[in-house]
């Protein structure tokens, strides 16, 4: 199979280019980069299909061999279509991320910066526990003081609640 | 046994909305469950017994070999009696314990109940990855209940340890089973257990289906998850910890039943597996191990729930020790001595509880004279103590008397010996802790034992009624001496025990005492469990009774009372010892160590690898795409490089020549739109390079999406800065930084380059597209072959792609328009006759412009115009050359894409280049007249063209599968039409429509966003400048 240096040259250049920008902290120049990287790539799948023949409409009389490779052309139409969805998204979150943050920056992750750096301690589940010899928190007498006051608490409420619902079934 | 699991499932469902009607009686509701269940498990006495199980079937997934089988033999019916049993009890006591509880208790009764259910599923399973999940079930609820107090750190810390423990033995247990099943087959335990005696000689033998190794290895792992459950060291820890769930949850979970989990499936295997010889070591040694430690360790404890807990682990370890003789003998003492200390360790559980219910502590340093203010409980308590020590005539000593005389009469060797050592040595230390339950909970201690703080007396006492004071208060009651002339602490505060408290724990003592006495009924109910074994083996000689004569196992009793008696009266000694003694690291330390450990681990990891940064990511993923390609084509075969060809069509050398310099100059340039014009020569090259290589419907795709794509650059980047800004690095390092990104992107690009060489000049065979176009023709029914795979051959993928589409049109739109897409409404809702009438009262008016007097004649005419930026734009806006363009393209654009939407199938074109043609139109309306322009071009909105879209591609794929052909099929319709003459239809191009809608939906959600949104935005932001300028001027 016929190798074309021409198309292999462009599509290098095409994907260093596109490497180079999309490490770029600039969103416009990653996005730039990603768009560069899908020519590339559309082209890496053209070479695939060989040189050039005849457009692939069929008809009876032409031999298999004499098209132009029709299934990287399908691959192709569908990465194009696709890309131009991709490149609107991300247009989308450029203007949002501006509009935002008046930047057209691709910032590192405050919280993932701030995981990296914390510590293995935490304050609430590493901290000492004491020494506990009853579950209960103070004796059964103030306990039962405790329970009452709750239970009148709670039926304060109730009846206080009541009337309300009966205005508003009124 | 499926019904009885089902009712425990609903009522423990059900309990939290009961509680809140019922308060604490609802746990006098729940225990009647257990109770009827167990007096239902009572009317199969004689037929279990008998020798029949009790058991149910149903299939669950027969592909894997799994069954819901339940299987009530002897085992699983005596340890039924104990879930049941005391579960019932348990719950009976919660009403009472729980009484003035503020907490989330209806949860906590739901978690109690359920776990009474999950463990008699456990000991019911026959499918042994049934028992598994049942047992996991038993681990979470035992986490939810430990951690019952979640304000409480050492409660949850407790919970925590406690499920990581079992989980990781649980684990390795599934492990076990999982290679013990599969090598014999079956699942069931019944069968596993059948089999495995022969299974065991075989593997002995060095012969059979697997070999000794693997036997040990998957036995050592369910022995894994076994001791792990049964909290034999070195996983005794979490038993301790586990003491802070509230008392019933111990007497529960932690004495009676969970903890048996490990016990009972040591039972369960042992008649199978306990000749395997690194069973008997690993329980020989871990057992008898943990019996001494935990009486040792428990003799040190201060807090009456951990002498009982470490008591616990003692005894559990004594279990193991005694299983591991494997004989029948050791299985029946094993069993009788499980019962026994159900019996007396939940009674002794449920006695602490009340003690710390009604004293509000549990430490023995502040407890004095309890047996005077409260003589019933005392007397419950030293019983169940007495047991646990070992005393005639109660359960303990009978069960103990049948271990001794296994282990005197038992097996030789070392393990004989260990076994023997172990069990008398522990069996004394239980005595000794025992004792100093009993003593610590309700002996009256010396004065300067005592506690200086915290410790509530009881002062002005008459009767039942006494003031309750603290310590260090001068009304405290005064130190009395004794006898002997030691200073003794006055009684320490303590409330009356209600009856119905007592009731659960006084029921227990008098079945210990019950057993004790009369043992008959235990030996009738324990020797059937031995049916597990072949009926060859030897029969057991053992039968409890209280009474066997001077026996040695009698004498060694004896011994081991006197022993325990002088190491209970030393007691002072004793303390002073261990605390002399260097004490190790606790196993609780070891594992939270280890914990940290692990904790840092991650946070070092995370450290490492989550940076934060996407050019970090990239910049990994990227040198490992270089990287490992590399050295995969270095060192395999590199093949030869052939074929390669420089002196190409000049046509194609051109255009690559013009898209790598215009790639180039994008790196250079930092004018934002010059470099996306550069980007957009590429785009158009690839255009010419697809039409030069001969692929018509790429081409025209490629020469609309660019057009469009660029068209939605400048709409979306205009608010933006006209230069790219060069933005520094947080680090600093920008030259390496670039050097970096330089050497990444030639090393990628030069990969790249070197595959595809490398790939097309090693093409050996045919490839598969040459079928493609005769396939297309005779399936497909369409010329265009690139057409029909995409709806016809690939319709999946196509699918797959128009589903994209949609969510980033949707995704588009969603950046802009926050609250809603925003589109739903008439599309014409411009108030054109409230403009007219303005626009008239213009023209009629003298003192105007030409200009306003022109425009007022041109806005005269009834009709709506095509363009109405004449109403919507400002004049400055306006273009007349755009106007006019649009009212000649906008109609010819959708005749065309109409066009290539229906000959699609036959000539170039289709769905996708149709609807970025409409597009266009749209695009084209979009510039001329604005965004209202837009709205009224399109008849429906953005999303009703993606539902649209996507809806008709569904139903078509779908609809064969209604007459039962597969999905994405197509056929052929040929009809006569009036006009059109003969028509050939192929129904796939009903699947084009749908996707030329939602392309159409795309299109104009991208205009309708980056387009008429900004406009928006912007029009609000001059207003508010200008706004503010008059403002400013009006203030000057």
């Amino acid at each position: 199979m016929i190798i074309d240096l021409s198309l292999i040259l462009v599509m290098g250049v095409l994907y260093a280019v596109g490497v180079y920008l999309v490490l770029d902290r600039s969103m416009t120049r990653v996005l730039l980069g990603l768009m560069l990287m899908t020519n590339a790539t559309n082209i890496l799948i053209l070479h695939a299909g060989g040189p050039a023949g005849l457009a692939p409409f069929y008809s009876k009389e032409t031999a298999a061999s004499d098209y132009s490779d029709p299934l990287p052309q399908a691959l192709i139409l569908t990465a194009i279509v696709i890309s131009c969805a991709v490149t609107a998204l991300f247009l989308g979150i450029i203007y949002r991320s501006w509009l935002l943050s008046k930047a057209d920056e691709i910032t590192d992750d405050a919280e993932d910066i701030r995981v990296a750096e914390q510590d293995a301690f935490d304050k609430e589940e590493d901290a000492a526990a004491g020494v506990e010899s009853s579950e209960f928190d103070g004796d059964e007498e103030t306990r039962e003081r405790e329970y009452q006051q709750e239970e009148e608490k709670r039926r304060k409420l109730q009846t206080s609640m009541q009337p309300q619902v009966a205005r508003k079934g009124e | 046994m499926t019904i009885v699991l089902a009712l425990f499932l609903l009522a423990a469902i059900a309990t939290p909305w009961l509680y809140r009607r019922l308060g604490t009686s609802t746990f006098y509701l729940l225990a009647a469950i257990p109770a009827g269940v167990l007096a239902l498990v009572l009317t199969k006495t004689s037929q279990i017994l008998g020798g029949n199980p009790w058991a149910e079937s149903y299939t669950w997934i027969p592909e894997l070999n799994l069954q819901v089988t339940f299987r009530m033999d002897t085992l699983s019916w005596i340890l039924s009696l104990l879930v049941l049993g005391v579960g019932s009890l348990v719950l009976f006591y919660c009403a009472s314990y729980f009484k003035h509880s503020t907490g989330d208790t209806g949860l906590f009764a739901a978690y109690l109940f359920g776990f009474a259910g999950a463990m008699f599923g456990l000991i019911t399973a026959d499918d042994f990855i049934l028992l598994f999940i049942f047992w996991e079930i038993t681990t979470i609820l035992s986490y939810l209940l430990i951690g019952y107090s979640r304000q409480r750190l050492t409660a949850r810390r407790s919970a925590l340890q406690a499920l990581t423990v079992t989980t990781a033995g649980g684990l390795a247990m599934l492990m076990g089973i999982v290679m013990l099943a599969q090598a014999l087959g079956t699942y069931s335990l019944a069968r596993i257990v059948e089999e495995g005696p022969a299974l065991v000689a075989a593997a002995q033998a060095n012969q059979g289906p697997i070999a000794l190794a693997y036997l040990s290895t998957a036995l050592v792992l369910i022995l894994c998850g076994a001791l792990s459950k049964s909290a034999i060291f070195p996983f005794h820890f979490w038993l301790p910890g586990a003491m802070a769930a509230p008392t019933p949850v111990s007497a529960y979970l932690h004495a009676a039943a969970m903890v048996k989990a490990g016990i009972y499936l040591l039972l369960r295997l042992a008649p199978g597996y306990g000749q395997v010889a690194i069973w008997q070591d690993v329980l020989v040694i871990f057992g008898a191990f943990t019996m001494v430690f935990g009486g040792w360790t428990a003799l040190k404890q201060t807090d009456l729930k951990l002498i009982l807990a470490y008591g616990t682990v003692s005894q559990l370890g004594f279990l193991a020790l005694v299983i591991s003789g494997g004989s029948q003998d050791a299985l029946y003492a094993a069993t009788a001595l499980m019962l026994a200390h159900s019996l007396f360790k939940a009674a002794l559980f449920l006695t602490v509880g009340i003690i710390d219910h009604q004293s509000g502590t549990r430490d023995i340093r502040k407890l004095s004279g309890i047996y005077r203010r409260a003589p019933k409980l005392a007397i419950v308590g030293t019983i169940s103590a007495a047991s646990m020590a070992g005393l005639p005539p109660l359960a303990g000593f009978v069960a103990k008397e049948a271990v001794l005389e296994v282990a005197l009469h038992g097996q030789g060797g070392w393990q004989g010996a260990a076994t023997l050592a172990a069990v008398v040595l522990g069996s004394v230390l239980t005595f000794a802790y025992s004792a100093r339950f009993v003593w610590g909970a309700f002996g009256v201690k010396p004065a300067a034992y005592m506690l200086k703080e915290g410790v509530k007396y009881c002062a002005a006492e008459t009767g039942k009624n006494f003031q309750e004071v603290d310590g260090s208060s001068p009304a405290a009651p005064a130190a009395q001496r004794n006898r002997r002339g030691v200073k003794m602490s006055p009684n320490t505060a303590f409330h009356q025990v209600p009856y119905g408290f007592l009731a659960a724990p006084a029921l227990l003592t008098i079945l210990t005492l019950a057993y004790g006495l009369y043992p008959e009924p235990v030996h009738l109910l324990v020797s059937p469990t031995l049916q597990a074994f072949a009926a060859d083996s030897q029969e057991t000689s053992l039968h409890l009774a209280l009474w066997h004569g001077i026996t040695p196992a009698f004498l060694t009793s004896l011994g081991i009372i006197a022993a325990g008696s002088l190491l209970f009266i030393f007691r002072k000694q004793i303390e002073e010892l261990q605390d002399f003694l260097p004490s190790t690291r606790s196993a609780s330390i070891v594992y939270r160590d280890g914990m940290d450990q692990l904790d840092r681990l991650a946070v070092w990891v995370t450290g490492m690898t989550q940076r934060g940064s996407l050019a970090f990511y990239l910049a990994v993923i990227l040198t490992t795409a270089v990287f490992v390609p590399t050295v995969a084509l270095v060192i395999n075969e590199t093949p030869p490089l052939q074929n390669l060809r420089v002196s190409g069509s000049l046509a194609e050398w051109t255009i690559a020549i013009v898209m790598m310099v215009a790639a180039l100059v994008v790196v250079f340039v930092r004018k934002r739109f010059l470099a996306i014009m550069m980007v957009s020569v590429t785009g158009y090259g690839m255009t010419l390079l697809f039409a030069l290589r001969s692929a018509p419907d790429l081409a025209t795709t490629q020469m609309l999406v660019e057009t469009i794509v660029l068209v939605a650059f400048v709409l979306g980047m205009r608010v933006l800065p006209r230069k790219i800004p060069r933005i520094p690095s947080p680090s600093g390092k920008d030259g390496a930084r670039k050097t970096l990104r330089i050497i990444i992107a030639l090393g990628f690009a030069g990969l790249m380059m070197a595959l595809t060489m490398f790939t097309l000049s090693s093409r050996s065979l045919d490839p598969i597209s040459l079928d493609m176009p005769r396939l297309a023709y005779e399936l497909g029914h369409g010329y265009n072959v690139v057409n029909v795979t995409l709806v016809d051959m690939r319709g999946w993928d196509t699918f797959g792609e128009i589903s994209v589409l949609a969510l980033a049109a949707t995704g588009v739109a969603s950046l802009l328009f926050i609250e809603g897409r925003a589109d739903s409404g008439s599309a014409r809702n411009l108030d054109t006759a409230a403009m007219k009438k303005i626009e008239r009262s213009f023209a009629q008016r003298t003192q105007i412009t030409v200009a306003q007097r022109v425009a007022g004649k041109f806005s005269s005419v009834e009709r709506d115009p095509f363009i109405v930026a004449g109403r919507t734009l400002p004049p400055e806006a306006r273009s007349i050359l755009l106007e006019v363009m649009t009212r000649l393209l906008f109609h010819t654009l959708i005749i065309i894409s109409l066009y290539m939407l229906f000959a699609g199938h036959n000539l170039p074109g289709g769905g996708f280049a149709g609807g970025l043609m409409v597009g266009l139109a749209f695009t084209v309306r979009y510039l001329a007249g604005g965004g209202a322009e837009l709205r009224a071009a399109s008849p429906i909105s953005a999303g009703a063209y993606l539902g649209l879209g996507l809806g008709i591609a569904a139903a078509y794929a779908l609809a064969p599968a209604l007459w039962g052909d597969p999905i994405f099929s197509s056929y052929v319709l040929d009809f006569h039409l009036p006009v059109f003459g003969d028509v050939h239809f192929v129904t796939a191009t009903i699947f084009d429509i749908g996707v030329y809608l939602l392309v159409i939906g795309l299109i104009l959600d991208i205009l309708r966003s980056l387009g008429e949104r900004i406009d928006m935005k912007l029009i609000a932001q001059r207003r508010k400048e200008e706004k503010q300028a008059r403002a400013k001027a009006g203030k000057a």
